[in-house]
């Protein structure tokens, strides 16, 4: 590390633009303030659901069934006389975790394989582009349901084909962001010092390529949680009684002339969650990349 | 700008060949043997044998893969197992409906999403962006499924203004699967639209049309719109995928009559030939939207034409 110190020191320090703090934009907009603030009530209901939720939420009634909302039950009960409260809560648990792992999935490999596109670049780079264009030649959705239909329907096979349809975004971004910080000083200093490739990807590259996969991450998020909730109304995630939004949903069509809370409620929760990381993602676009900012 | 064309076309047959690659092998890996499928689980041994062996299933996959994709390029795409019926006539009979839900739903988000982007941008920070800007945040998270619901509890159980299903019987029927389909859409091109209309709103050549003295009208829509509508054109052709992904779910609620709800259908009956159809059908779709948008898209701006001619 001392040869990386020495090297930066020769060159003239010119007065750095002024570093505007995250926070502080964050701040500045009260859209994403809003969302993420929205967020954590969202993540911590789904955390301590076991404590929040007033009932089980698989605990069957059937002289309660179809109750409309009241103080026992506030957002009323369903078809089997479960709390429709208590389900959406134990709900955004399974929604959120198959957001978070299929976009982990996403990121691992799509991320990997635009690291190594954009890294190395040549027959390895045109190998990886291709591959990303076919998977974009199908829109992600339908790429997802193709997937389900043949491993089959359940929570795990949602979480995987969502990740798979969206590793294309992934590599795209990833790629183009390496290939910007490739062409940096920093990179050609620390190989004329003899870093080795793995350690320049890691120590100067990954992470000055991160902003636009952090923005990534969080719309990503947003749309791998549509998906799955669309994948399980379809009836193809998650099965009863397991509950999850886009399940709900699913289970409660056929009452919609009778029971209109047992559809709306489920759904408002896919909104305000998917909004709330729009939001946010959008903030952390404008925070990350000040060329919009000035563009605004 | 033939050559243009010429070349672009190419570039969409190795595409497509590798979604076939891709096709081909998730419904190869698929559990479960299609003879005993068509069969029935109590079919013997010797018949399940037999049929594997007409259909060419006991040859190593790469042979299948070749075999499939010849049968293909000639529009064979298999019998589906749960009609028997040809896989092209189960897929033609609802095509129509679905290219009609998506086009009508494009229509529509570009009569409403372009207009609202316009007036978003030239009038910024005025009540008319802010309620524009909310309005396409909500549109892009609401899911399809749920807005289909909510526009049937709102109009046809509640209202009692339109149907909540079918197709035929005039335009009361393609209200709310059109409106529901286009949403998403519309909330795209709102937003592009007003984002490249604040750019270009600060070109020096719309600096020069203000000073020459033309009036606002003239400059915003002549000067400032041409050039603001060539990225949005990218995301109109980009918006078909999701209208695609969208017209599955749309369709399955409003009982449509299309090609995605043929999908969900042969899903749940595990209709493989089917299913590989529809996928192959909606991607050469989509490949055809981009090209065409990439085509549109290069007649707009001639510096794309200039490098290929």
């Amino acid at each position: 590390m001392a040869t990386d110190r020495e090297l930066t020191a020769t060159v003239p320090v010119r007065s750095a633009p002024k570093r505007r703090s995250l926070g502080r934009l964050l701040t500045r907009n009260m859209r994403s303030v809003i969302g993420a603030l929205v967020l954590v009530l969202i993540f911590a209901s789904a955390i301590f659901a076991d404590w929040l939720a007033p009932y089980p939420p698989n605990r069957q009634n059937l002289r309660n069934r179809l109750q409309p909302p009241s103080a026992e039950h506030i957002l009323g009960t369903d078809n089997f006389g479960r709390d429709v409260l208590s389900r959406i809560i134990h709900g955004g648990r399974v929604s959120l975790s198959i957001g978070f792992i299929s976009v982990g999935i996403a990121l691992a490999i799509g991320g990997l394989m635009g690291l190594l596109a954009g890294f190395y670049g040549g027959t390895l780079d045109s190998v990886i582009s291709g591959i990303v264009d076919v998977l974009l030649a199908l829109p992600a959705f339908l790429l997802a349901l193709a997937i389900v239909a043949a491993l089959g329907p359940s929570i795990v096979n949602v979480m995987i084909a969502v990740g798979i349809a969206n590793i294309p975004s992934f590599a795209r971004i990833v790629r183009s962001a390496v290939l910007t910080v490739r062409e940096m000083e920093y990179v050609a200093a620390a190989h004329a010092i003899g870093s080795r490739d793995g350690r320049v990807m890691a120590r100067h590259v990954i992470p000055n390529a991160l902003g636009p996969v952090i923005v990534q991450v969080s719309l990503s998020l947003a749309g791998a949680i549509l998906a799955a909730a669309g994948l399980s109304f379809l009836g193809m995630g998650a099965q009863p009684p397991t509950a999850e939004w886009g399940s709900m949903l699913n289970a409660a069509r056929p009452y919609i002339r009778d029971a209109q809370w047992t559809v709306t409620f489920p759904g408002l929760a896919i909104v305000v969650t998917v909004l709330a990381l729009n939001l946010v993602g959008d903030g952390l676009r404008d925070a990350l990349d000040p060329r919009r900012l000035q563009a605004e | 700008m033939f050559k243009y064309i010429l070349r672009r076309l190419l570039l969409v047959i190795p595409v497509l060949l590798g979604v076939s690659v891709v096709v081909f092998g998730i419904m190869f890996l698929t559990p479960g043997d299609p003879a005993v499928m068509m069969l029935g689980e109590a079919a013997p041994q010797a018949e399940v044998e037999a049929l594997r062996a007409r259909l060419g299933l006991d040859q190593p996959p790469h042979v299948q893969y070749v075999r499939w994709l010849g049968r293909m390029v000639q529009l064979d795409l298999g019998r589906s197992i749960r009609s028997s019926r040809p896989v092209t006539a189960e897929i033609g009979q609802r095509l129509l409906p679905t290219i009609e839900l998506a086009v009508l739903a494009t229509l529509l988000a570009v009569a409403v999403g372009v207009p609202l982007g316009v007036v978003s941008a030239t009038r910024r920070n005025s009540i008319i962006d802010h309620v524009a800007t909310v309005l396409a945040f909500v549109g892009l998270a609401m899911p399809v499924f749920w807005q289909g619901l909510m526009m049937i509890i709102l109009f046809t159980v509640t209202l009692e203004w339109l149907p909540a299903s079918g197709r035929f019987g005039g335009w009361q029927y393609y209200v709310m699967p059109v409106v529901t389909l286009g949403t998403s859409a519309i909330a795209s091109i709102t937003r592009m639209t007003r984002s490249t209309m604040l750019d270009t709103l600060t070109q020096d050549y719309v600096r020069t049309a203000r000073s020459k003295g033309l009036r606002r009208q003239r400059v915003v829509y002549a000067h400032a719109l041409r050039n603001a509508l060539i990225p949005v054109i990218t995301v109109v052709g980009l918006q078909f995928g999701g209208l695609l992904s969208g017209a599955v779910i749309t369709e399955t609620i409003f009982a449509w009559p299309g090609v995605g709800r043929l999908a969900v259908e042969s899903i749940n009956s595990r209709d493989m030939p089917v299913i590989q159809g529809v996928v192959m059908v909606f991607a050469v779709m989509y490949a055809l939207v981009n090209l065409l948008t990439d085509v549109f898209y290069a007649y707009l701006d001639p510096r794309l034409r200039t490098r290929y001619s």
